[in-house]
């Protein structure tokens, strides 16, 4: 089963198709996580990273490649992402902790210090977290980029949060 | 006498607004006519950040798209009537319109145009069932509609039927307006639009039944939807006999596909042909999207139903072969601009979701290229072997 019979990615496929930042690179600090794993028209996360990190190229239907030296983990890509697909994880947060910084469009915007539920790609909860930092400048436009503080194993597995009721 | 147009548009979504931008900067005199009272079509529903490459402003939201090129059809010119419904088309490129909308004084005028653009659009394919005709049961676009456009909620609870791209991206923004989406239905064993945008929903909680459809919706006290019965399929989609699941939920969305709208062109007695993959029966078109008729031409969902960053690009294409035909731009520069945007073109429609419209674009254009050749003036028309659609 794939994605496209079931509506979200299994860790496996997903390291199937992308390269994911190995663990030297996790061990650094922040970097990003890209889950884009089909070849469609689109390419903003290119001009995005003002590192360069990112590269797609021509066709615009290449997926994007990371260069994990490049990346610094600054989350802006996950803001541009039209497809919300970019992470940025945080291995190394504190010695028992990571983090997950995801793009979130709902209301209400979640505020640092709020105790959440982690939710995994299939939206079922796996955790407790607590917010530990919400991007939201103009720049971004209105997606919001929240970073929930989880327990270190589950860093692979958790891309949002329970949503509050509106 | 009668007023005089260079171009005339029909339609003022992407494709029609690009249209008219290219032929309005290009020195064209542009009458832009639409039925809404908005320009934009379904660009200012749109509120997600829109795919495609930055030449195509990837990345952001499509209403302020909408805006961006409204205030260029501005700057080039454009005279835009909104409110309008262009009632026909007919011999000596004369374009009907309608002013004024129903309960208001409306008018008829007609002018004459000497190249028609028809961007016309798609509109939803409706799927029946028992109980179809329920009030809560609505299109995906109309549901889209009320909570972006008009802020007001179709529903507290909704079951969303189709898992493309409309299906998929109405059921998040809906849940991002404050309802509940309760589920998505799908037929087919595969998500129909992009995994990412699936992904969406999925990260939400929201189930998808895969391989089911909507096999009954019941009303309630208040004769409003309150329960709806969904089935298993099999290989056929026919329900599979006690596989039923009862889903409470006070709205039904229908996200069916679209269908090309292009009834303008068949007053002209412009040649048609069937195509499945994009949606239904097409106004043959060449590489300047012009029809079997000299000086009208399609663009956007109305020669195939793609999406915004296509319509945009076919509308560039009609806009500048319009100008061109007329003596606004050097043919050279012309040939050269059209050849970069059909190379973009290519480029939106590689990949799994593309490739498929690629290679139907291009047979569009060679049944075109065999049955036609060039496009024939309209006065020449008389005894024209025509075959009806």
């Amino acid at each position: 089963m794939s994605i496209i019979n079931l509506g979200y990615l299994e860790y496996e496929e997903l390291a199937a198709i992308q390269k994911l930042p190995t663990k030297e690179r996790y061990e650094k600090g922040p970097v990003a996580v890209i889950e884009c794993i089909q070849e469609i028209p689109c390419n903003p996360c290119e001009a995005a990273c003002k590192f360069g990190a990112i590269e797609i190229g021509e066709p615009i239907t290449n997926l994007p490649t990371l260069a994990l030296d490049k990346c610094t983990g600054c989350g802006i890509c996950v803001s541009k992402c039209s497809g919300l697909a970019i992470f940025v994880i945080n291995k190394v947060y504190s010695e028992t902790t990571a983090t997950v910084a995801f793009p979130y469009e709902y209301f209400p915007v979640p505020v640092v210090g709020q105790d959440v539920e982690a939710v995994d790609r299939k939206g079922e909860v796996v955790c407790k977290g607590k917010i530990v930092k919400v991007m939201n400048p103009i720049s971004f436009d209105h997606t919001p980029v929240v970073t929930v503080e989880i327990p270190k194993e589950f860093a692979d597995e958790v891309r949002s949060i329970k949503r509050g009721e509106a | 006498m009668l007023q005089e147009k260079d171009v005339v548009v029909v339609g003022a979504g992407p494709a029609g607004l690009a249209a008219a931008i290219e032929a309005g900067k290009a020195g064209a005199s542009v009458l832009l006519v639409d039925l809404n009272l908005m320009a934009g079509g379904q660009l200012f529903k749109q509120i997600h950040k829109f795919f495609g490459s930055s030449a195509h402003h990837s990345g952001t939201r499509g209403f302020d798209i909408g805006k961006m090129l409204l205030q260029e059809a501005k700057d080039a010119g454009v005279e835009i009537w909104l409110g309008s419904a262009v009632i026909g088309l007919f011999p000596g490129m004369k374009v009907a319109i309608e002013k004024g909308l129903d309960g208001t004084k409306k008018e008829v005028i007609t002018i004459q145009a000497k190249k028609i653009i028809v961007a016309t659009g798609a509109s939803e394919n409706v799927i029946r069932f028992k109980g179809w005709t329920t009030p809560g049961v609505m299109g995906a676009g109309a549901a889209q509609t009320m909570v972006n456009v008009n802020h007001v909620k179709p529903g507290r609870k909704i079951l969303m039927l189709g898992t493309g791209n409309v299906g998929l991206i109405v059921s998040y923004q809906l849940m991002q307006a404050g309802c509940q989406v309760v589920g998505l239905v799908e037929a087919a064993p595969k998500i129909g639009g992009y995994a990412v945008h699936a992904a969406k929903i999925k990260r939400a909680g929201v189930p998808i039944y895969m391989n089911h459809t909507i096999v009954e919706v019941k009303p309630g006290a208040d004769g409003c939807v309150e329960k709806v019965i969904i089935a298993q399929v099999d290989e056929k989609f026919n329900p599979i006999s006690g596989t039923e699941k009862e889903i409470e939920a006070d709205t039904v969305t229908l996200a069916a596909g679209l269908k090309p709208s292009a009834e303008l062109p068949k007053l002209m007695k412009c040649q048609y042909t069937f195509n499945g993959v994009f949606g239904g029966s097409i106004p043959l078109h060449n590489e300047n999207m012009e029809t079997s008729i000299e000086g009208i031409y399609v663009a956007g969902d109305t020669t195939g139903v793609e999406e915004a960053n296509t319509a945009l690009e076919e509308g560039k294409i009609a806009g500048i072969a319009a100008a061109q035909a007329l003596g606004y731009i050097d043919a050279k520069v012309a040939e050269e601009t059209k050849k970069e945007i059909w190379h973009r073109l290519v480029a939106l429609r590689m990949g799994p979701f593309g490739e498929r419209r690629l290679a139907e674009k291009e047979k569009i254009i060679a049944e075109y290229a065999m049955k036609i050749g060039a496009p024939v003036p309209e006065e020449n028309m008389e005894g024209y072997d025509h075959v009806d659609n």
